[in-house]
């Protein structure tokens, strides 16, 4: 028992000391990171935030971002919203910027934090993910759902299959059976309205599939998709579901070439495990993956060639996961960039930083300056636009790595806009928000006021 | 020596079946009950309100919950999370739909919601006993979240199925929008609940469940009717996971899914009790406190704790290893007290009682 008391007592002074230390020096622009590296969505969480951290890694080793370095402090979330607030509040408190702002990667973990983000002023960044009618900017000037939502990713994805079928357009699919495979989840339902609104306005039918937490187990909803026959499959999964579906697809022989995944089921985690089973499958992605993109090279030579990698396993750099954290890395490097265009080359607040994402204009340009072109569409952010894309792309499986098989494709926007400022103005509405007037912020394009 | 009773003589029946009959425990909980609701709310600040003390005192009111299900009146339960959810979405309706609707009402309503769906789910406890009945409580669990997702009247039709949380305000004036108010709601309710709870165990009801928990058919034959005494146990411990996920909507998460309210919610839930100590009120708040806190602490130490040894070690060993250390405390205290860590206190207790004379 002595012992105990002695190692008891070790461990708290340790964590006093923990809590008690600054974690960076005040010239560093920290990044909180909310990591998860564990759990059911651990293998995909290695990927994304080594991505993530590899870049941040070579903006600092070329001498950071106008010369402000990068810091940053993982906090491990296991993908779980209570966690995640934990990891927001500690972070929060490790520099004055209060974590410049913050990636929760998972829609659960950005829900719980859309309120505090907006009363601490930090911008919610989701890339890809999140609360999708945060788009307007005027009800939620704290979030950021950057590249593509959901809902412009599904409706994409039904011109996509339209194509694919020698259509033109989502209206060649009328007649036609799609099902959409979902986690049961706030994720996987985020797109459900519109894919309503898509098979009412283009006559095709909808078998809705919903697959519970965390769908290893998926033998019965397969047996629903033999049932139905359908044409086409949208499959929305996230971590171990990918792999577990891909293999049912397989047992009930429905093709994998007609089966089209969300971007966080497109990924070597998801098809890798699955075999030979998944070849053929298409997903969604921003953009180019692999070793080949320039940017990857660059930080497979510099950074792991300093010994400075994050990954324990590099046959995972330039992996689709792994390219998105690289892309999460060039988000945040570039509208931090962007506010110190105006407000100076030093640490920003979360208040400027918020400014930089809204300002944030990203081209192919741009892009190939990084030596990333391609990995993602052009992105030009506004007030009234906080999505500031919409475009979205398709890969497929070739057995071994991801082949890019369409050019950008952009669905409905207008019926998605549609739908999502009405889901925004009934949150207004619920909260007692004033939207602010983006009509003329957008065209001052000038110091953008705080709400 | 400083913790004993002599010279405390009791000359009423009052004083004799008061909550805690040694003075000592008088002050100790009355100068705890002082610390929390004066000092923590000057000293605290925003992570330790609602990344630590808000969450703590939630879980412990939903393992209290669990407690007199499972601790006090023996019935098994793996529905716990799915109580909570009711709670968290009967409120959030309530508020939504009826103008003006007060607060702690409204938590209320949300917990009777909550106490209405335990009686239905209570029902097959009539019949099965133990392991079984655990698993009859599983349906509740997936019925529940079906039932949240599948009608979209609950989350107001919400596309997503998530809940935000209304504003809430005290008395149709006092906004609770800080966490240092959302803490101080949120331990007014627990601190009242957890005081009814212990007064409730100490009554004939709490007798009645505890002797149906020992052995329900003498407990019937000295007659204690079985089906009002189990189902009055699935009502009251559903009622107090209900507010509990009312308050974590509310005070806590402030948007949530139905999603939150998973089968692993339930299951920590029920470790909480195991490790804290079944059928014991404070064993609730050591459970939680046990389960809640360790991973955060063993994730602020360990890091800086390889580091101050010079070993430089990836952030993923260390999240594993987390979980390992946390695993192996468990298997640990529960080797050390098989009855929870509620009885090593009351061990602690009686030893300090007769020191320095050990027999």
């Amino acid at each position: 028992m002595k012992h105990l008391k002695k190692a008891t007592l070790a461990l708290m002074t340790v964590g006093a000391l923990a809590a008690a230390a600054p974690a960076v020096q005040a010239e560093d622009q920290f990044v909180s990171l909310l990591s998860y590296r564990v759990g059911p969505y651990g293998n995909n969480g290695i990927s994304i935030f080594g991505g993530f951290i590899d870049y941040m890694q070579l903006v600092n080793m070329k001498g950071g971002v106008n010369g402000v370095k990068l810091s940053w402090e993982e906090c491990e979330t296991e993908y779980n919203n209570a966690r995640g607030v934990e990891c927001y509040e500690r972070l929060k408190g490790k520099s004055p910027t209060k974590g410049t702002m913050v990636h929760p990667v998972s829609t659960g973990i950005s829900y719980s934090l859309l309120d505090k983000s907006v009363a601490d002023k930090v911008p919610l960044v989701m890339i890809g993910y999140g609360r999708t009618d945060a788009i307007d900017g005027s009800i939620f000037p704290w979030a950021f759902p950057l590249v593509t939502t959901y809902q412009m990713q599904a409706s994409a994805m039904l011109k996509f299959m339209a194509q694919r079928d020698g259509g033109k357009g989502t209206a060649d699919l009328k007649g036609k059976k799609v099902a959409f495979i979902y986690h049961d989840s706030a994720f996987g339902k985020e797109p459900l309205e519109v894919l309503r609104a898509e098979s009412a306005l283009n006559k095709f039918e909808l078998v809705e599939i919903p697959v519970a937490h965390p769908g290893i187990e998926q033998t019965a909803q397969w047996q629903q998709v033999r049932q139905h026959r359908p044409d086409w499959v949208i499959f929305w999964g996230w971590g171990a579901m990918n792999s577990a579906g891909l293999q049912a697809a397989q047992k009930v022989g429905f093709p994998r070439d007609r089966m089209v995944g969300v971007w966080w089921s497109g990924a070597e985690e998801d098809t890798v495990p699955a075999g030979p089973g998944a070849k053929g499958y298409l997903a969604a992605n921003f953009g180019v993956t692999g070793k080949d993109v320039p940017v990857i090279q660059e930080i497979q030579k510099t950074v792991y060639g300093g010994g400075k990698g994050d990954l324990k396993d590099q046959s995972k750099l330039g992996s689709v996961l792994h390219a998105r954290g690289v892309l999460h890395g060039i988000i945040t490097v570039e509208a931090i960039r962007t506010a110190q265009e105006k407000f100076g080359k030093k640490v920003l607040s979360g208040e400027e930083i918020r400014w930089g994402l809204e300002h944030l204009k990203i081209d192919q340009k741009r892009l190939a300056e990084l030596g990333a072109a391609g990995m993602m569409p052009d992105v030009k952010v506004s007030c009234s636009d906080h999505e500031g894309s919409g475009w979205v792309m398709f890969q497929q499986w070739d057995g071994s790595k991801w082949n890019k098989v369409s050019d950008y494709i952009e669905g409905n926007r207008t019926l998605v806009r549609q739908l999502l400022t009405a889901s925004a103005q009934k949150y207004a509405k619920d909260k007692g928000i004033t939207p602010r007037d983006c009509a003329k912020e957008d065209m001052a394009a000038a110091p953008a006021k705080k709400k | 020596m400083f913790y004993r009773e002599t010279g405390q003589f009791k000359t009423s029946y009052a004083a004799d079946q008061q909550i805690f009959p040694i003075r000592q425990d008088r002050v100790g909980v009355a100068l705890l009950l002082v610390f929390a609701y004066l000092v923590v709310p000057v000293i605290a600040d925003q992570y330790w309100f609602s990344a630590i003390l808000i969450p703590f005192l939630i879980f412990s009111l939903a393992a209290l919950g669990l407690n007199i299900l499972t601790g006090y009146a023996g019935q098994l339960s793996l529905g716990s999370a799915a109580f909570m959810a009711v709670g968290a979405f009967g409120a959030y309706n309530f508020m939504l739909r009826i103008p003006d609707m007060p607060v702690i009402p409204a938590f209320i309503l949300g917990g009777l919601c909550a106490a209405a769906v335990g009686i239905l789910f209570g029902l097959p406890s009539l019949r099965i006993k133990g392991f079984y009945l655990a698993v009859a409580t599983l349906a509740a669990q997936f019925f529940v979240i079906w039932a949240l997702t599948k009608f979209g009247w609950f989350s107001n039709y919400s596309s997503s199925g998530v809940i935000t949380a209304q504003q809430i305000y005290l008395f149709g004036v006092f906004a609770v929008d800080t966490p240092a108010k959302k803490y101080l709601l949120t331990l007014f309710v627990v601190s009242v609940m957890a005081l009814m709870a212990k007064n409730l165990v100490r009554s004939n009801t709490g007798r009645a469940w505890m002797a149906v928990r020992d052995m329900d058919v003498a407990a019937e034959v000295i007659g204690y009717p079985l089906m009002k005494t189990k189902l009055l146990a699935f009502a009251v411990s559903s009622f107090y996971c209900g507010v509990a996920g009312a308050l974590s909507a509310y005070c806590f998460l402030g948007t949530v899914e139905p999603d939150y309210f998973t089968l692993d919610l339930s299951f920590k839930i029920l470790f909480m009790i195991i490790i804290g100590g079944v059928g014991s009120i404070l064993g609730s708040f050591l459970g939680a406190g046990f389960i809640v806190l360790l991973p955060i602490f063993l994730n602020i130490t360990l890091h800086p704790l390889f580091g101050l040894l010079g070993i430089d070690i990836s952030t993923a060993v260390v999240s594993n290893l987390e979980l390992m250390v946390f695993g192996g405390l468990i298997i640990f205290f529960l080797a050390v007290e098989p009855h929870g860590l509620a009885r090593l206190w009351q061990i602690g207790k009686e030893k300090l009682r007769i020191w320095p004379f050990p027999h």
